[in-house]
């Protein structure tokens, strides 16, 4: 089908933006890659009064190094990250998860900014996020604020974000020394939403993981923290069977959400099975 | 600043047009409709299938996932304009339509334009992709008549030829 009818504005900046979004009358939607949005309004899940074309505003783009991390700014495309040497080097838990998200040709309009803000829970980049502990910034009309990755995702396509905020930036932390990042999602198809997948970011010291971050995703109705496996892997070498037994036997009682591809139990399993196999590899 | 139709620019296969277009329209419907390039196809019209992937600025993107007033300003290249763009692209872009010719990678030719701008945009890419790495490349573009075995066949062929030629030099 095709989208509804629509109004059409595409600001310069984050300030007009948000004066766009933020009129009480008008049903008004960020367009930034359009990967997710446009399928939404051609299939007239969505019709919007106003569609805000962020692709414009310049502050929206571009990687930068900060004291503690990498700024990604939201219109960066799924693309660029994957190209980005800053990427690879500072934030590897990224590059990792790059290769699942997509195709070739919804990677080159998809952008990192839109994929947090929709919080699709089978979706790469909002588990990185929340594997890596990152910040959220965001703009509204009261000014900018920055939201913790871990109070960011509150449900299914829900999150902290306001009606007229907009994601400026995502904020990850440079990898500590000593720190091991792994990715695994399944799939039915390469680039496909993953029926089951973990993103994960464990730091070393002295030969045992002294402190890890498990994202699951596509397992509940947001990107997850499994932190029954952290605490079963905390403490013990990387890579230990035992402990990856125990971290792959706690998401046995994962509250799960079924869907077409994979029931409640074979989430279950498929976690459990992911966890053993990101683990070994660690 | 809010408008339901705009002019727009843009170089379609190296030819300028302008034309004022509701804002609602995606691109392939544009080139579709508005300049009757039908070559390129739309199938699914939620991104899935890839019958309507087109190049724009030199990356493959869906033509149903923009708007035709985001490509204001922009190159797009169609299945028309492929093999007809000057230097290296071109050459590709024509090695590819030879090697699915000869290697019967095709049977509606639905989702042909499509996987061409895919594939072509691997073979730019360089490198020496395997069976493997092809079919992930083309993972986003559909095809229900060939099982894909052919169309693998072609684009590893080009890539190969390509590398053979390189190595020759």
């Amino acid at each position: 089908m095709k989208a509804a009818d629509f109004a059409y504005a595409r600001p310069d900046t984050i300030a007009q933006a948000v004066a766009l979004m933020s009129r009480d009358d008008v049903d008004a939607v960020a367009l930034a890659g359009g990967q997710s949005l446009m399928p939404v309004m051609n299939f007239r899940f969505n019709e919007p009064d106003l569609v805000v074309d962020l692709n414009a505003i310049t502050e929206l783009c571009g990687i930068e190094e900060t004291p503690g991390g990498l700024r990604i700014g939201a219109l960066t495309r799924h693309a660029e990250l994957m190209a980005s040497a800053l990427v690879a080097e500072h934030a590897p838990l990224i590059a990792l998860a790059m290769p699942h998200v997509a195709h070739p040709a919804i990677r080159n309009r998809g952008t990192i900014g839109g994929s947090v803000a929709l919080a699709d829970p089978a979706a790469e980049l909002p588990a990185c996020l929340l594997a890596l502990g990152g910040t959220v910034h965001v703009a509204g009309a009261n000014g900018q604020r920055q939201i913790a990755a871990d109070d960011f995702f509150l449900g299914l396509y829900d999150t902290a974000l306001e009606p007229a905020e907009l994601i400026v930036a995502l904020e990850v932390p440079k990898p500590v020394p000593g720190a091991r990042f792994a990715f695994h999602e399944l799939t039915r198809r390469h680039g496909d939403y993953a029926m089951a997948g973990l993103a994960m970011a464990v730091e070393v010291e002295g030969g045992v993981i002294s402190g890890a971050r498990i994202a699951g995703f596509g397992l509940a109705d947001r990107p997850v923290r499994l932190e029954q496996a952290e605490a079963a892997i905390t403490g013990f070498a990387p890579g230990d069977a035992q402990a990856a037994a125990n971290a792959a036997a706690s998401l046995e009682t994962l509250d799960t959400h079924g869907e077409l591809n994979a029931s409640p139990q074979m989430k279950r399993h498929l976690a459990g099975v992911l966890m053993k196999r990101v683990l070994s590899g660690l | 600043m809010m408008n339901r139709t705009r002019a727009i620019t843009m170089t379609v296969n190296g030819e300028a047009v302008s034309r004022a277009v509701p804002v609602r329209l995606n691109l392939v419907d544009f080139l579709r409709g508005e300049l009757g390039l039908t070559g390129s196809h739309v199938g699914c019209e939620h991104g899935v299938c890839g019958a309507c992937t087109v190049m724009v600025n030199g990356a493959s993107v869906r033509g149903c996932l923009m708007l035709a007033v985001q490509a204001d300003g922009a190159q797009v290249t169609t299945v028309e304009g492929l093999a007809e763009a000057g230097g290296e692209a071109g050459r590709q872009a024509q090695a590819l339509q030879e090697a699915f010719h000869r290697h019967n990678a095709l049977q509606c030719g639905f989702c042909t334009p499509g996987m061409l701008a895919s594939a072509l945009e691997l073979v730019q890419a360089g490198g020496t992709p395997g069976r493997t790495e092809i079919r992930e490349h083309i993972s986003g573009n559909y095809c229900r008549c060939t099982g894909y075995q052919a169309i693998v066949d072609a684009i590893e062929d080009v890539i190969s030829h390509d590398q053979a030629l390189e190595g020759a030099q």
